[in-house]
C-alpha cells in the first residue's frame, strides 16, 4: 500500500512538472495583464523545437534552447498582438494554439519523413534521471529510503528545476523591483504609466518569461518525460496549466499545489485503470480526469472560494485624455 | 543644499495642442513663481487638464516650450517629468489599491532591484516626509481600505518622495468632504513653506482665493488672464472664466404646479465600494414644474437619476409613482419604469443613451424596442421605425436627417437631440433629465430648452439634473441643492441666487450665514 | 468622431481584405519554408476543392460544419460573448443527435427523426452552453475559461459514455452500432440523383441546406427581432443596455443556449448526416475554426458562409494536396486556419490606424 502510494506520487511529480512550468509561466504573463490561452501552443511548439534540435544535434540542452526561443518567439507574436497592437488577448491565444497544432506536424513531416513525429531520442539527447547520492544504499531502509531514492532521487533536472522555479518566482513577483512592477501594471497600468515606467516594457518582459518557461515546459515533454515529439503531444496540458493558475488564485505556492493536485488525479487515473476498488467497484478514469475542470469550474462559480484575478487582465491599456 | 533659485520655476511659452478638430490649448504662456500657489481656474473642457498632461508628458505638445528653474526641458513622458522634479496629484487616483501605501509610494522608485532595501530606506525617508509635512498617514496599510483623503496624501507623498519640486494637483478637492479639504489645504500651505511650487488646478472659485497667490484663467483652450489673488474677487474671476458668454435667459411663464406625480422618501444607495452614494434623499415632483438639482459633479445627482429611473436598485427608501409604492424589496427596472411613463434623458449619452455604433433609427427606439409599435409577432416593423425616425429628425432639425448614419457620426448636439426626441416623444409624465447640453452647440442648447418649457407648459413634471448652474437657474421653477450624497437645501427660483446656491454647493450656507451673523 | 469620416469601403472592405491577404501571404511563406512553390499548391488546392464535382460536394459538407460554428461563434461575440467551447457543444449536440437516431431508428421514419434529431442536437448543445452561460450571467465566472473547462468535461464524458454505455457489441472501438437507414440524412447526390443530376458522391448532405436555413435564422434574429436588439445592445454598450431596462444576464443566457445550439448541430451533419453511427472526436476542431469563420466573415451571415467555404475548400484541397504532394500534410490547412485568426483577429488593428489616418489626412487637404 505504502510503496503504491509513493508510486503514484513519483508518477505525480513527473506529470505535474509540466503544469508547473506553464502555470507559472501564465502566472508572469496573467500578473501582467495579459490573459494567455496560448500556453498550450507555446509549450507544443517548444516540444517539437526541442525534439527537432535534440534530434539533430543530439543534445538535450541544445533541444532546451531552441524550445525556448521558439516559444519565446510566439510569446513575442503574443505580446505584438496584444500589447502592441492590443489585439483580443484570447483571440491570439486561440491563433497561437491552431498555428502551432498545424505547424509542428507540417514542419515535422517534412523534416523527418516520420508522419509529423521526431526520430526517437537516445543518450544525450535526453535528460536522463539523476540519481542522488546513496540513493541505490538507502533504497531498502524502511520509509525513508523510498521517499528518498524512489520519490526523491531519480528525475531530471527539468522536474527540479520545475520545483526550484517555485520559490524563485515568489521571490521575483513579491519581493523585486521587476515584481512590483509586474503586479502593478496588471492591477493599474494607469498607475505605472504615470510613474514613469513604460507598461508595454513591463509587459513585454512578462510574455518573454512566459515564453520561456513555457519553452522548458515543452522541452519536459519530449526530451525528458517521452524520448520524442508526437502529434498534439501538450494534449490539453497548457489549458490545464491554465486552469491551476486560476485554481492558484495566481499565487505561486497555491498555484504548485493545484498543480500537484491536478498531477495526482492524473497519476491516480493512471493507476485505477480497469482497477475495482472494494466497495465501489471500478472508478470510470473519465470521472477522475475530468476533476481539474469541474474543480475550476465551482472555484470560478465561487462555490469554493473566489478567484479574483488581476483587475486590468485582459484589458488593452490605452492612454485616455486625463 | 542651497542651489540659486530662479524666479520662476516654470515657464511655458506657446503651448499648442490640437486633438482631430479640437484645439485643445492654444499658445499658452504661464509663469509660475518658485515657491508659490497657483491657481488654474477655467470651466469643464477649457483645457486645463490637457495643459497639466503636457506638463507632466503625458502628451506631447504640438508646438511650445516648457522650462523649469530657467533652463528649457523636453518633457516626452512621465519620466521625464519626474525627473525634472514634476509631481502630479490626478484627479483619478493613480495608485494600485491592493498594493500598501509604501508599495504604491516606491512603485518606479524602488531604488535597486531587490526590494527589501529601497523600501527599508524608503520607510525612513516617508517617516522625514510625513514629519516635515504633516502627512500621517500608515504606510502598511492597503491603499483601498483607506478613505479618499488619505489616498491622495499618498498621492502626494508619492510625488514628494520623487523630490517633486513642482506639485500640480488636478481638482483635488472633488472628492473630499470638506474636513478633508481644509487638511489638504493645510498640507499645501506647509509645502510651500518648504520652497514646493504648488499648481492647483479647479473650478472652484472659493479654494482659489482662500489658497492661492496668483491664479491664472483660462477659457476655451486659451490662457485669457493673470491675477494676483490678493488683487481680484470672485466677480472678476467668475467673468473671465465665462467670458462674454450670453447669460441665459430663456422665455418662459410662471409654473403653475399641481399634483405631485413623485414622491421619493429616504433613497439610499451604495456604490460597489460600499459607500453611501445616496444619504436618504427625500423630493417630491409635481406636474408642471421643473425641479433642478443643482451640484457639484459627483456629489450623487447622478446616482439619482439611475435610482429614480430603476437603472439601479436602491438599498432603501421608497418612491411613489403612477400609483406604484416602489422599495428595495418591491423594486422595478428601468423598463417598468418606462412602461409606467417615466422617461429619462440620461446624463451620458454616450455611455447610456445611445449605443453609438447603431444606426439612427435604431438608436431612436432604445428602451422602447419591445413597445407594440415597432414589432410584429416576431420581426421588428423597420418600416415603422424608419418612418417615425424621418418624422422626428425633421420636427427635431436633427442634421443630417439621414436615419441611416451611425449614430456616432452626428455632432453632440444632434446626437443630444435623437435621445431628448426620443424620450419626449413618447410623452411622458414625468421627465428625468440629466446634463441636457453638455456638449452641445449654442443653437442647439437654445432649441433644447425651449422644449424642456413647452413640456413642463403641457403639464409634465420635470427633474433637470445639470452642473450648470446657469441652466439649472434658467429653467427650474424649483431648485434642490445636493451636496456628497444628500439634499443640502431647497429654494424656490425666485429665491435663487448664485451665491446662496454656490454656497450651498459647497454646503456652506449655514456656516456662512453663522459667521456673517 | 473623426473616425467617421473613414469610407465605409474602407473599414469593411479594404483593411479586412489586407489582413486576410497577409495570413495568406504567410501561409506562402510556410509552403516555401518546407521547399513546395506556394502557386502550384494553391492550384492542387483550388482543383481540389471546386475542380470536380466530388472535390465540391466536400467542399460545402467541411463548410456545413463550419457555418454552424462560425455561427454559433458569432451570435455570441455580437453579444460581447467569446464561446470557445463550440468543440464541446458540437460534441455533446452530436451525442443528441445520436442517442435519438439509436432510439428511434427502428420505430420511426426518417421525416419524424430529423426534425426530432435537429431539435435533440441544438438542444444538446444549448444545454451544454447553459452551465457556463449561467455561470457567467449570474456568478461572474468568466465565459471564456469556463467554455475551455467545458470542452475537455465534454470530452471526458463521451469517452465514458462511448466505452462503458454505447459502444456496439462485439467491436474493439468505441463507436455505436449503425443506425438504420431511417435515420440517415440523404445525401445530396442521392437527391439530385432522379433528377437526372450526377453531382458526384460525396458526404455532402441535407445538413448543408439547414445550415443555409440557420444563416436566414442568425439575419432575422439579429438584425430584425426585438432580441436581435437586445443582443446587440448589450455586446456594444452594456451600460446602455442597463438604461434601455435590458436584462443584461438574461440576454447572456439566451444568447448562449442559441449559440450552443448551433455548434450542436454540427451533430446532425457529422452523425446522421455521414458517419450514422456515434464516435469519438467527430468534431475535429470544427469548434475552434468557427472562430476563425466568425472572424474572417465579419460577424455577417453571408460573409460567415463564404468564409466557411474558403476553409472548407482548404480542408478539401489540403486533402487534395497532400495525396499529391505526399511531403505536406493537411495540417497545413491549420496553419492557414491560425494564420486567419491571427492576421485578421488578433492583429485587426495592425493596419487600421495607419490606413484610417491616411484616408483622414486625404479628407483634411
Amino acid at each position: 500500500m505504502f510503496e503504491t502510494l509513493i508510486l503514484i506520487l513519483d508518477a505525480t511529480l513527473r506529470v505535474s512538472t509540466p503544469l508547473i512550468l506553464a502555470a507559472l509561466a501564465g502566472l508572469f504573463s496573467e500578473r501582467s495583464g495579459i490573459v494567455d490561452i496560448g500556453l498550450e501552443g507555446k509549450m507544443l511548439a517548444g516540444a517539437f523545437a526541442a525534439a527537432a534540435a535534440a534530434a539533430v544535434f543530439g543534445s538535450a540542452w541544445i533541444g532546451l534552447l531552441f524550445a525556448i526561443a521558439a516559444s519565446v518567439s510566439l510569446a513575442l507574436i503574443h505580446g505584438f498582438a496584444c500589447i502592441t497592437h492590443r489585439g483580443d488577448h484570447i483571440v491570439s491565444g486561440v491563433a497561437i494554439n491552431t498555428i502551432v497544432a498545424g505547424l509542428t506536424v507540417t514542419l515535422g513531416l517534412d523534416w523527418f519523413d516520420q508522419g509529423g513525429q521526431t526520430p526517437s531520442l537516445t543518450g544525450d539527447a535526453r535528460f536522463t534521471p539523476i540519481t542522488f547520492p546513496f540513493a541505490d544504499q538507502l533504497a531498502d531502509v524502511p520509509v525513508i529510503g523510498l521517499i528518498y531514492s524512489e520519490l526523491l532521487s531519480g528525475h531530471n533536472i527539468l522536474v527540479y528545476l520545475a520545483f526550484a522555479m517555485v520559490p524563485l518566482t515568489y521571490w521575483i513577483v513579491f519581493k523585486t523591483r521587476f515584481g512590483l512592477r509586474l503586479r502593478a501594471v496588471g492591477e493599474n497600468p494607469h498607475a505605472v504609466d504615470t510613474a514613469g515606467i513604460s507598461v508595454a516594457l513591463v509587459r513585454y518582459r512578462a510574455v518573454i518569461i512566459c515564453g520561456i518557461l513555457c519553452g522548458l515546459a515543452g522541452a519536459y515533454l519530449s526530451t525528458a518525460h517521452n524520448a520524442g515529439f508526437l502529434k498534439d503531444m501538450s494534449a490539453g496540458k497548457g489549458y490545464m496549466a491554465l486552469a491551476a493558475l486560476i485554481f492558484g488564485k495566481w499565487r505561486p505556492v497555491p498555484v504548485l499545489c493545484a498543480c500537484l493536485l491536478f498531477g495526482f488525479l492524473d497519476a491516480l487515473a493512471v493507476r485505477l485503470q480497469g482497477v475495482s476498488l472494494p466497495g465501489i467497484g471500478e472508478v470510470p478514469v473519465q470521472a477522475i480526469e475530468v476533476l481539474p475542470y469541474v474543480l475550476t469550474v465551482l472555484l470560478l462559480a465561487g462555490f469554493i472560494g473566489k478567484a479574483v484575478g488581476p483587475k486590468a487582465i485582459g484589458k488593452p491599456y490605452v492612454k485616455e485624455r486625463a | 543644499m542651497t542651489q540659486q533659485t530662479h524666479p520662476y520655476s516654470i515657464e511655458l511659452e506657446g503651448i499648442s495642442k490640437r486633438f482631430g478638430a479640437v484645439q485643445a490649448n492654444k499658445n499658452i504662456d504661464l509663469q509660475v513663481p518658485t515657491g508659490t500657489i497657483h491657481g488654474i481656474i477655467g470651466e469643464n473642457g477649457a483645457g486645463k487638464s490637457t495643459l497639466m498632461s503636457i506638463i507632466y508628458g503625458f502628451y506631447e505638445a504640438d508646438s511650445g516650450s516648457i522650462s523649469i528653474d530657467g533652463q528649457q526641458v523636453a518633457i516626452r513622458n512621465s519620466q521625464d517629468a519626474i525627473n525634472v522634479g514634476i509631481g502630479m496629484v490626478h484627479q483619478h487616483f493613480m495608485l494600485v489599491e491592493n498594493f500598501s501605501v509604501l508599495e504604491n509610494v516606491i512603485l518606479g522608485a524602488e531604488g535597486g532591484a531587490v526590494l527589501k532595501q529601497g523600501m527599508d530606506a524608503a520607510r525612513e525617508e516617508l517617516k522625514r516626509l510625513e514629519q516635515e509635512y504633516s502627512l500621517d498617514i500608515d504606510v502598511d496599510a492597503i491603499v483601498e481600505d483607506l478613505p479618499v483623503g488619505l489616498q491622495q496624501r499618498v498621492e502626494i507623498l508619492k510625488a514628494l518622495y520623487r523630490g517633486a519640486k513642482i506639485l500640480i494637483l488636478d481638482e483635488p478637492t472633488g472628492v473630499l468632504t470638506p474636513q478633508e479639504a481644509d487638511h489638504l489645504f493645510r498640507i499645501l500651505k506647509s509645502l510651500k513653506e518648504q520652497g514646493v511650487t504648488v499648481i492647483l488646478i479647479t473650478h472652484k472659485l472659493r479654494e482659489i482665493l482662500a489658497s492661492t497667490d496668483n491664479v491664472s484663467v483660462m477659457r476655451q483652450g486659451e490662457m485669457v488672464a493673470h491675477r494676483e489673488t490678493s488683487k481680484t474677487d470672485k466677480e472678476e474671476l467668475a467673468e473671465l472664466m465665462v467670458g462674454k458668454k450670453v447669460r441665459l435667459k430663456v422665455n418662459k411663464d410662471e409654473a403653475k404646479p399641481e399634483q405631485t406625480v413623485l414622491s421619493a422618501k429616504d433613497l439610499s444607495f451604495f456604490d460597489g465600494q460600499g459607500v453611501e452614494r445616496l444619504k436618504k434623499v427625500s423630493l417630491e415632483l409635481k406636474a408642471g414644474e421643473i425641479l433642478g438639482i443643482a451640484g457639484v459633479s459627483g456629489n450623487g445627482q447622478s446616482e439619482l437619476l439611475n435610482v429614480l429611473s430603476g437603472i439601479t436598485p436602491m438599498a432603501s427608501g421608497e418612491i411613489q409613482f403612477a400609483g406604484q409604492t416602489i422599495t428595495a424589496s418591491e423594486p422595478k427596472n428601468a423598463a417598468q419604469m418606462r412602461d409606467l411613463k417615466m422617461a429619462h434623458v440620461p446624463e451620458d449619452r454616450h455611455k447610456m443613451g445611445l449605443v453609438t455604433g447603431f444606426e439612427a433609427y435604431e438608436a431612436a427606439v432604445l428602451g422602447y424596442h419591445d413597445s407594440e409599435a415597432y414589432n410584429g409577432s416576431v420581426l421588428m416593423k423597420r418600416s415603422a421605425m424608419l418612418e417615425e425616425c424621418n418624422e422626428r429628425m425633421a420636427a427635431w432639425d436633427v442634421r443630417p436627417p439621414n436615419p441611416h448614419l451611425k449614430t456616432a457620426n452626428f455632432s453632440g448636439g444632434n446626437q443630444q437631440k435623437i435621445v431628448i426626441a426620443r424620450e419626449v416623444e413618447q410623452n411622458p409624465n414625468v421627465l428625468l433629465i440629466g446634463q441636457p447640453t453638455r456638449g452641445v452647440d449654442i443653437g442647439a442648447i437654445e432649441n433644447i430648452h425651449e422644449q424642456i418649457v413647452k413640456l413642463r407648459d403641457a403639464g409634465k413634471a420635470i427633474l433637470l439634473v445639470s452642473v450648470e448652474l446657469d441652466e439649472i437657474m434658467a429653467l427650474s421653477d424649483r431648485i434642490i441643492v445636493m451636496f456628497d450624497g444628500a439634499v443640502v437645501g431647497e429654494v424656490s427660483a425666485n429665491e435663487a441666487d448664485e451665491r446662496t446656491l454656490g454656497l450651498m454647493m459647497a454646503n456652506a450656507w449655514n456656516e456662512g450665514q453663522g459667521a456673517q451673523a | 468622431m473623426s473616425q467617421a469620416k473613414v469610407p465605409a469601403w474602407v473599414s469593411v472592405g479594404l483593411i479586412p481584405l489586407l489582413n486576410i491577404l497577409l495570413a495568406f501571404l504567410v501561409s506562402g511563406l510556410v509552403f516555401l519554408a518546407i521547399g513546395e512553390d506556394p502557386i502550384e499548391a494553391a492550384g492542387y488546392l483550388v482543383y481540389g476543392a471546386f475542380g470536380y464535382d466530388e472535390g465540391i460536394g466536400y467542399t460545402l459538407y467541411y463548410a456545413t460544419n463550419l457555418i454552424f460554428t462560425g455561427l454559433a461563434v458569432s451570435v455570441a461575440f455580437k453579444a460581447g460573448l467569446f464561446n470557445i467551447g463550440g468543440e464541446g457543444q458540437a460534441y455533446i449536440g452530436g451525442l443528441g443527435v445520436g442517442l435519438l437516431c439509436l432510439w428511434f431508428d427502428s420505430s420511426l421514419p426518417l421525416l419524424v427523426i430529423a426534425p426530432l434529431a435537429i431539435i435533440g442536437g441544438a438542444l444538446f448543445g444549448a444545454a451544454w452552453a447553459y452551465i457556463p452561460a449561467y455561470l457567467q450571467a449570474r456568478r461572474g465566472s468568466h465565459i471564456v475559461i469556463t467554455t475551455i473547462m467545458f470542452n475537455f468535461i465534454a470530452s471526458s464524458l463521451m469517452v465514458y459514455l462511448m466505452v462503458n454505455w454505447l459502444k456496439a457489441e462485439g467491436v474493439m472501438s468505441p463507436i455505436s452500432r449503425t443506425f438504420e437507414e431511417s435515420a440517415w440524412l440523404p445525401y445530396m447526390h442521392d437527391i439530385f440523383a432522379p433528377f437526372g443530376f450526377d453531382i458526384g458522391d460525396s458526404p455532402l448532405n441535407l445538413a448543408f441546406v439547414l445550415a443555409l436555413l440557420c444563416c436566414v435564422f442568425y439575419w432575422a434574429l439579429v438584425w430584425h427581432t426585438r432580441w436581435g436588439y437586445q443582443l446587440r445592445t448589450v455586446g456594444t454598450n452594456p451600460t446602455a443596455a442597463q438604461y434601455a431596462g435590458i436584462d443584461n444576464a438574461k440576454v447572456t443566457i439566451w444568447v448562449m443556449l442559441i449559440s450552443g445550439g448551433l455548434a450542436g448541430l454540427v451533430g446532425v451533419n457529422e452523425i446522421m448526416g455521414v458517419n450514422h453511427n456515434l464516435l469519438l472526436n467527430f468534431t475535429a476542431g470544427y469548434g475552434f475554426a468557427g472562430i476563425a469563420v466568425a472572424l474572417m466573415g465579419r460577424n455577417h451571415p453571408i460573409g460567415i458562409v463564404l468564409a466557411a467555404m474558403l476553409f472548407g475548400a482548404l480542408y478539401q484541397g489540403g486533402a487534395e494536396l497532400s495525396f499529391e504532394i505526399p511531403t505536406i500534410t493537411p495540417e497545413i490547412v491549420v496553419v492557414i486556419q491560425g494564420l486567419v485568426i491571427l492576421f485578421s483577429g488578433a492583429l485587426e488593428n495592425m493596419f487600421k490606424g495607419k490606413i484610417e489616418g491616411l484616408f483622414l489626412r486625404k479628407a483634411a487637404a
